[in-house]
């Protein structure tokens, strides 16, 4: 047990150590980032800030790296955020109640993720196209939802889902923390984790083994489908109200990003859910740090292009082969084959 | 007729019928101008699209044309605003940087093997951030010589008109057919796509090949740029954002496997039309929704992926039995 902790630790020790990295810059910057003050029960401070504002992306995350580890991309998270968002202030407004809204939402999120999986298990089309077909279509599905308008609510129920605070921590951020420590117990305390792997791996070879690789398949475009849901409530609550076009505007091409920064590499196989959680956590300390520190915002960008490039260089391949002649051969990086390209 | 072009003639036939049906509710669709703006509109989409489809027909991907367009635009307008150079000279400047930008993003992915999705992201922010950082504001561009450039025009027969920037797409997709039909560098995208390693194989120069493909994409985006700025005279960070999705749906529509080494440069362009044509139609149409355009394009989206599939398991089949 001790071992497989400490295996644990080793696999999440560049994250972290990115992550602690851009921490103490930001706070050079800005000397106040680590103060957490308790006001009314609930800790405010920035480094709270990042945990609730990186809610979204975390979420979508989640369910992003079980998709990549099975070889596959989900485009369309974002526009599955818009229309779940939608659907949840169209069916509060029309005087349903909040249990029901949330399930009505939670299953269109889960019924957008069957699309998805159909599409790619069953008809057999490349992720990528597959779910760009609903990335296009699903904010236009997210409008005729919301015909148009930007639709609020007050119930206070959904509102507290958005800004409310459980235990100290803002809603968001339990949810999260929640939801991903269940999904990474999920699978790695029974043998799900195993069998995406060997389905990301070689899909051939784990179907002749007796994977249910169809199955396991649909499941992990569900998944993602289920947390894009989640983040889609997040989103609308906390604005008090569904908008469908800029809810979750290219949050997937953040969550793709958490993933990769995470270190679970876009050609399937081995993934770790909580590695993707700080590579979430990364993108917002950059987003938050970038703000707090006075640089003007229109550096941001450049800015998150560079740290980005920074740490995709340093997992490359290349690097990474670089890399094994300094330290001893480590035996998990088998990806180096021409199907990069 | 060869299995190859059934997908090209598809979007053709889907493209006729839709322009029957256009024609059939209201009649007066059917004249030159309405043509010539569907040209005009679209050139700037069409063009970068030539370049997204070189791109994919090698089995990768660009992300970054949408950003690299806006950022041409406001480059041009912050040049032509702040120093008193010829547009012709900033054209020419801001082609270099694009195909250069390109050309970078191309040689990181060849080289660091890093998968051309996440490389063109960070290509995506990079632009976009570069184009912020000259200017957040929407920057309106009053050279004489823009005023010039868009009055050129050829007229048709009904009064419809073929503007400069609609030719030049016209231009750009006849030169796209050419490269990738009858030169060297298009024989070895089309193989490429077909798999590295047997390209690699069959010695085509890999590296320099997609270090090309991507330097011709930043080139292709940025000439979209100019077209843009002409098309808009002004230069604006936040504008054409989300253009490499379009881009990519006409490629598909146009009958390109998104997997890479089949497809056809003039697919694309009928692809351009049938978006342009379904925005045409709601513009008509006057009480149809905008949404409607993008449901419609992801059920197409979702209609030719299909055709596809069902045409390489038909082609499959059949060669088994052969």
């Amino acid at each position: 047990m001790t071992s497989a902790l400490k295996a644990y630790a080793v696999r999440l020790l560049p994250q972290a150590a990115a992550l602690a990295v851009i921490l103490v810059m930001v706070s050079l910057a800005f000397p106040g980032f680590f103060r957490l003050e308790m006001q009314n029960g609930r800790l405010y401070g920035s480094l709270v800030d990042i945990l609730n504002r990186g809610a979204p992306v975390a979420l979508l995350a989640i369910g992003m790296t079980v998709v990549i580890a099975t070889k596959g991309i989900d485009l369309s998270v974002g526009a599955v955020m818009a229309i779940c968002g939608a659907v949840a202030a169209a069916c509060i407004t029309s005087g349903h109640g909040l249990a029901t809204t949330l399930l009505i939402t939670l299953a269109t999120g889960i019924l957008c993720g069957l699309w998805n999986g159909i599409l790619v298990a069953v008809l057999d089309i490349q992720p990528i196209i597959a779910t760009l077909v609903l990335m296009v279509a699903g904010r236009g599905i997210a409008q005729l939802v919301t015909e148009g308008a930007i639709l609020t609510f007050n119930d206070p129920g959904l509102i507290f889902i958005g800004s409310g605070a459980l235990l100290g921590l803002p809603m968001p951020v339990v949810i999260w923390l929640a939801f991903g420590i269940a999904v990474a117990l999920l699978v790695r305390r029974t043998a799900l984790g195993m069998l995406i792997e060997a389905l990301g791996v070689n899909r051939r070879a784990a179907t002749l083994s007796g994977v249910s690789t169809g199955v396991l398949l649909i499941a992990a475009y569900m998944l993602s489908g289920l947390c894009a849901a989640i983040a889609g409530i997040i989103a609308a609550a906390d604005i008090r109200g569904a908008d469908a076009n800029n809810a979750g505007l290219w949050l997937e091409l953040d969550a793709i990003l958490a993933v990769v920064v995470g270190g679970t590499s876009l050609l399937g196989g081995r993934f770790s859910i909580a590695a993707s959680l700080i590579g979430a956590l990364i993108i917002q300390s950059i987003n938050t740090g970038i703000l707090l520190s006075g640089f003007p915002p229109e550096f941001n960008l450049i800015i998150k292009a560079a740290i980005i490039v920074m740490i995709l260089i340093i997992q490359s391949p290349r690097a990474q082969s670089a890399f094994a002649f300094l330290s001893r051969p480590r035996a998990e990086d088998g990806k180096t084959e021409q199907e990069a390209k | 007729m060869n299995q190859r072009y059934l997908p090209l003639a598809a979007t053709i036939a889907i493209f006729l019928i839709a322009y029957a049906v256009c024609i059939a509710q209201y009649p007066n669709m059917l004249s030159t101008r309405v043509m010539g703006n569907l040209l005009t509109d679209n050139a700037f989409l069409g063009i970068a699209a030539v370049g997204m489809t070189f791109v994919i027909l090698s089995g990768g991907i660009d992300l970054s044309i949408g950003a690299v367009i806006a950022f041409t635009g406001v480059f041009l307008a912050v040049l032509l605003q702040s120093t008193a150079i010829h547009p012709l000279a900033a054209f020419v400047l801001a082609l270099v940087i694009t195909t250069a930008f390109g050309a970078l993003m191309g040689a990181i992915i060849h080289h660091l093997e890093m998968p051309p999705f996440i490389v063109t992201l960070a290509g995506m922010f990079l632009a976009r951030g570069m184009a912020f950082v000259l200017t957040i504001d929407s920057i309106p561009i009053r050279h004489p010589f823009y005023a010039t450039l868009k009055s050129l025009y050829y007229t048709l027969p009904g009064g419809g008109r073929i503007t400069l920037i609609g030719g030049l797409m016209l231009l750009v997709f006849a030169a796209g057919i050419l490269v990738a039909h009858r030169t060297r560098f298009g024989a070895n995208v089309y193989a490429l796509g077909g798999g590295a390693a047997t390209a690699q194989l069959m010695g085509v120069p890999t590296g320099r090949t997609t270090i090309l493909i991507y330097a011709l994409s930043g080139f292709l985006a940025g000439l979209s740029g100019i077209v843009f700025s002409l098309y808009t005279s002004a230069g604006y960070s936040l504008a054409t954002v989300g253009v490499e999705l379009d881009a990519i749906a006409a490629v598909v529509i146009g009958g390109t496997l998104l997997t890479g080494g089949s497809g056809f440069v003039a697919g694309t362009l009928v692809g351009i039309l049938i978006q342009g044509l379904i925005q045409t139609y709601i513009t008509f149409d006057g009480s149809l929704s905008s949404w409607w355009t993008k449901i419609l394009i992801g059920a197409l989206l979702f209609a030719f992926i299909l055709l596809q599939k069902g045409l390489i398991q038909f082609t499959g089949r059949r060669r088994r039995h052969a």
